[in-house]
């Protein structure tokens, strides 16, 4: 049994304590926008943000979480899919297949986090997601965008 | 009085088709509970609102929705948006309030297979159907204006229609599609219908966004891998790693106690699975299962036995021609100056982002299988043989897919061994999603073959004679042979062709292309590009190889053969024209180009790379230029482009499965990997439709990615990279 905080509510899973969270989520609370790709923290196609960086679910054992921690999934980034980059994205027409892309966003958006005016550098060393359909160059120009949002938010 | 006998025996029709149309309405049915499947309640969107379809490619709700049916598979390249513009360009309907959704391949059979091919491979999605769809969406359109015109009492001729939104000229009356759909359904459709000329479109030919995005942003769009149907349970496999080989013994004992293991399964005669209530407590307990294989007869194939092989059939007697003109061979002979090479090319997996899954349900009387695929006709026919059931007991629910590449459309593997598991748990639903290892080693891998190219040049450095010899995999005497002629696998000589899609892009005087058939024990399959990927590096290294043997530029060298391919041409004098060609580069910039005809499109791309003293490379910039004949929708065929160049250069850069002991060496991306967003560099495209043809858009561009690349490297350093992926070339300057 584990006590988890996942996009703000406060949740009880029965589970294995070696159950990695992407599991938890997927399996025992139905937050299947995380995805399932390598398995081995490589892909990125698991990330979430866990107290705001990006951090890759399928390697995490539940057991090594508790309950302070904020854990959030592409399901929590924002209440209506308002989130800058996710209006960038749709702006862009960013995804192609998109089984990628709530991994991508959310690297990006923990990126943003820590740093709201990445240079192209900044993310090509943050974002090292794998992209099979290849939508890389409108991922950065999505980020990039984002910021502006960001900013026209902030100034209107 | 004519008119109204028509409309009777029409309402006689009608009562006859509601039957199957009733059937129609159960198999798009999908007993699920609303939240439990997005993707598959969109299937059902249509006919749950018991709204009579128009005919079959178009739905009209009351309120104005437009529901525009697809028959091909939607996995990133964008075919649904752009299929649903060429039905609305000839609907006339208000684009604003369009949606789409999947007819089952079990109803297409039902129904004639009306909506035509379900394949979505070989970039066919659009220009295998434009045709058809058109004219169901023109046929459609007929129909709802005479419904007005009916409603009005007045002649269809003094209506016209515009956004949905039917006019009649005389008085101004409007009406609306979703106002006359009901009545619209019960006319006769016109046998004849006359398509828009292309200069008309208003639709065809404008960057519309992509109609499938918002779901993609949020989590929310359902995946295969993503299902959940009330009381499933979930399956991890495993094959035997070794091809050929089969499964002799597991003990279930050992892991049956496990939490949430529910069975264990032989599946097959070469794998094993376990059923548990999680997909991870499935892997979990697959993981501890103790199996033994008989590995058969292939341990002692591997990369070097392959390799050795291919090698013999390079000067081998025996070998099926693909193109020939004059004589080759004495021309070389003659010629002043020849030039030889050796290429050779790996296999490679698909490796799309989703693993391969489904989900299937069988009962004695009835299978259903939920899956991403490529075909789902295809997927269909595998259920059926799998299930032991009638095709009408027997249907598939496509589901959107997590990347394709061609893994998904020819090989329904993971679909047959989905309904064999629910097979042995009757009433279940059973989902079986691969691991990523699983994925890695029992793919239908890109084929592996090599090629010698010799070429003669005159005294005056013109090309006149090649001779190429290709010796390696058939995908089609593995997957499907009945495609062969005379035993010959033409998609062999893809790029090399004297005509067709993918005919070369040279005029040369005396040219032999040859292939020597070898087949090693490892599947092939259609991978992105096919086999244009390979034949385009071999022949434009070497075309570069002439023009600096010669020692001419490698455009004017190019141009001066391409007299007769003025398409071929003009893309390649657009890309070499944009990026600077014959300009100075920046400091330390080099430049190569490429060009070729494939899936009926006209591409080519010009690399701007750097290697440093190290031999680090470095992709900086590369044009790109498209002619598909009509260019459905700009912009995403500039996805399709910038996407080409991800998957063309991470083949180019990392793709390279290995065999050893008769299995793929590689388990995971961190032994197969990709390119990164670090690794990418600026793309542009020119997208130049001339008209008149229907190109492919989503694989041609992969084919020109990599060798405009490795020209770019040899005019950086001088060195000719002839063995792939370059990850193990030292391209440290010669």
């Amino acid at each position: 049994m584990a006590k988890l905080k996942i996009n703000g509510k406060l949740v009880d899973v029965d589970v294995d304590n070696s159950t990695p969270l992407l599991w938890v989520l997927r399996e025992q609370l139905g937050l299947t926008g995380t995805k399932y790709s390598c398995g081995i923290g490589l892909c990125g196609a698991c990330t979430v943000h866990i107290d705001g960086k990006a951090m890759r679910s399928c390697t995490i054992p539940v057991s090594t979480l508790n309950a302070s921690q904020e854990i959030v999934t592409i399901e929590g980034l924002s209440a209506d899919g308002s989130h800058p980059l996710q209006q960038a994205w749709l702006e862009l027409d960013v995804p192609q297949c998109g089984y990628c892309q709530p991994g991508m966003i959310m690297s990006a958006a923990a990126l943003l986090n820590a740093n709201p005016n990445p240079s192209d550098a900044d993310i090509d060393a943050n974002i090292t997601n794998i992209c099979r359909c290849g939508t890389f160059n409108r991922v950065r120009r999505g980020i990039h965008l984002a910021v502006d949002i960001n900013k026209r938010g902030r100034s209107s | 009085m004519s008119k109204e006998r028509v409309n009777v025996s029409r309402r006689e029709f009608l009562i006859n088709t509601t039957t199957i149309g009733a059937g129609f309405t159960l198999g798009l049915y999908l007993p699920l509970s609303n939240n439990e499947a997005v993707a598959a309640e969109k299937t059902a969107e249509a006919t749950a609102t018991e709204v009579p379809e128009v005919n079959a490619w178009v739905v009209i709700k009351p309120d104005d929705t437009v529901i525009i049916r697809i028959a091909r598979s939607e996995m990133g390249q964008g075919t649904l948006t752009g299929l649903a513009q060429l039905v609305a360009e000839e609907l006339e309907c208000d684009w604003s309030k369009v949606r789409t959704e999947y007819p089952t391949p079990g109803q297409n059979l039902a129904r004639d297979r009306i909506w035509g091919s379900f394949s979505t491979g070989g970039s066919q999605g659009i220009r295998g159907s434009h045709q058809y769809v058109r004219k169901g969406g023109a046929v459609a359109r007929h129909m709802l204006v005479e419904a007005a015109a009916d409603a009005w009492g007045v002649p269809m001729e003094e209506c016209s229609v515009s956004d949905s939104v039917v006019t009649h000229g005389p008085t101004g009356r409007t009406t609306t599609y979703g106002k006359v759909a009901k009545s619209a359904a019960e006319m006769i459709p016109p046998n004849e219908v006359e398509l828009k000329d292309p200069k008309d479109w208003k639709l065809i030919g404008t960057p519309v966004k992509r109609l499938d995005t918002v779901d993609k942003l949020t989590g929310k769009q359902v995946f295969g891998a993503d299902l959940r149907l009330p009381g499933m349970l979930n399956a991890a496999i495993k094959a035997c790693p070794v091809f050929g080989g089969t499964l002799k013994s597991y003990d279930a004992a050992k892991v049956q106690k496990l939490p949430g293991v529910r069975a264990v399964v032989a599946v097959e005669d070469n794998a094993v699975a376990v059923v548990a209530e999680t997909w991870w407590q499935a892997k979990t307990a697959l993981d501890a299962l103790p199996v033994t294989w008989d590995k058969g007869p292939n341990t002692e194939v591997s990369s070097a036995s392959i390799a050795k092989m291919l090698e013999e059939g390079l000067s081998a007697d025996d070998a099926f021609v693909g193109n020939e003109v004059g004589d080759a061979k004495t021309a070389i002979k003659s010629a002043v100056k020849t030039v030889e090479a050796t290429y050779a090319y790996p296999y490679q997996n698909h490796a799309t982002m989703e693993p391969m899954n489904a989900t299937a349900r069988w009962t004695k009387d009835r299978c259903e299988v939920w899956c991403p695929t490529q075909n789902g006709e295809a997927a269909l026919q595998a259920a059926i043989e799998a299930a032991g059931l009638p095709a009408s007991q027997c249907d598939v629910y496509k589901i959107h897919l997590g990347g394709g590449f061609g893994r998904r459309g020819a090989f329904h593997d993971f679909v047959k061994q989905a309904v064999v598991i629910a097979k042995q748990m009757p009433g279940t639903p059973v989902k079986l999603l691969w691991t990523r290892e699983e994925d890695m080693q029992h793919g239908h891998y890109h084929p592996i073959t090599q090629a010698k190219l010799v070429g003669g040049l005159d005294e005056k450095g013109n090309l006149v004679g090649l001779h190429m010899r290709i010796s390696g995999q058939s995908i089609l005497a593995s997957v499907n042979p009945s495609w062969m002629q005379n035993g010959v696998d033409m998609f062999t000589f893809q790029g090399m062709l004297p005509e067709g899609d993918h005919a070369i892009s040279y005029g040369v005087p005396n040219l032999l292309v040859e292939h020597a058939m070898r087949n090693p024990p490892v599947p092939p399959g259609f991978w992105r590009g096919v086999n244009i990927n390979q034949n385009a590096i071999y022949i434009e290294s070497f075309i570069d190889e002439l023009a600096y043997a010669a020692g001419k530029d490698p455009l004017e060298f190019r141009r001066k053969l391409m007299a007769d391919h003025p398409k071929n041409l003009a893309v390649l004098n657009a890309v070499a024209e944009k990026a600077g060609w014959g300009k100075p580069a920046p400091k330390g910039v080099h430049r190569g180009l490429a060009v070729c005809k494939a899936f009926a499109s006209y591409v080519a791309a010009c690399a701007e790379v750097s290697v440093d003293r190290q031999g680090k490379l470095k992709i900086h910039r590369i044009v790109a230029a498209t002619d598909p004949g009509y260019a459905v929708n700009p912009q995403q065929i500039e996805h399709q482009v910038e996407g080409s160049f991800v998957f063309g250069l991470s083949a180019l850069l990392y793709g390279e499965c290995t065999i050893e002991g008769g299995a793929v060496e590689q388990k995971n991306f961190s032994s197969y990997p990709s390119m990164l967003i670090s690794e990418m560099p600026k793309v542009e495209v020119i997208v130049m439709p001339s008209g008149g043809f229907w190109g492919g858009i989503g694989e041609p561009t992969i084919a020109v990615a990599a060798p405009a690349v490795l020209n770019a490297i040899f005019a950086a350093t001088g060195k000719r990279i002839r063995q792939f992926p370059l990850k193990n070339s030292d391209l440290r300057p010669a």
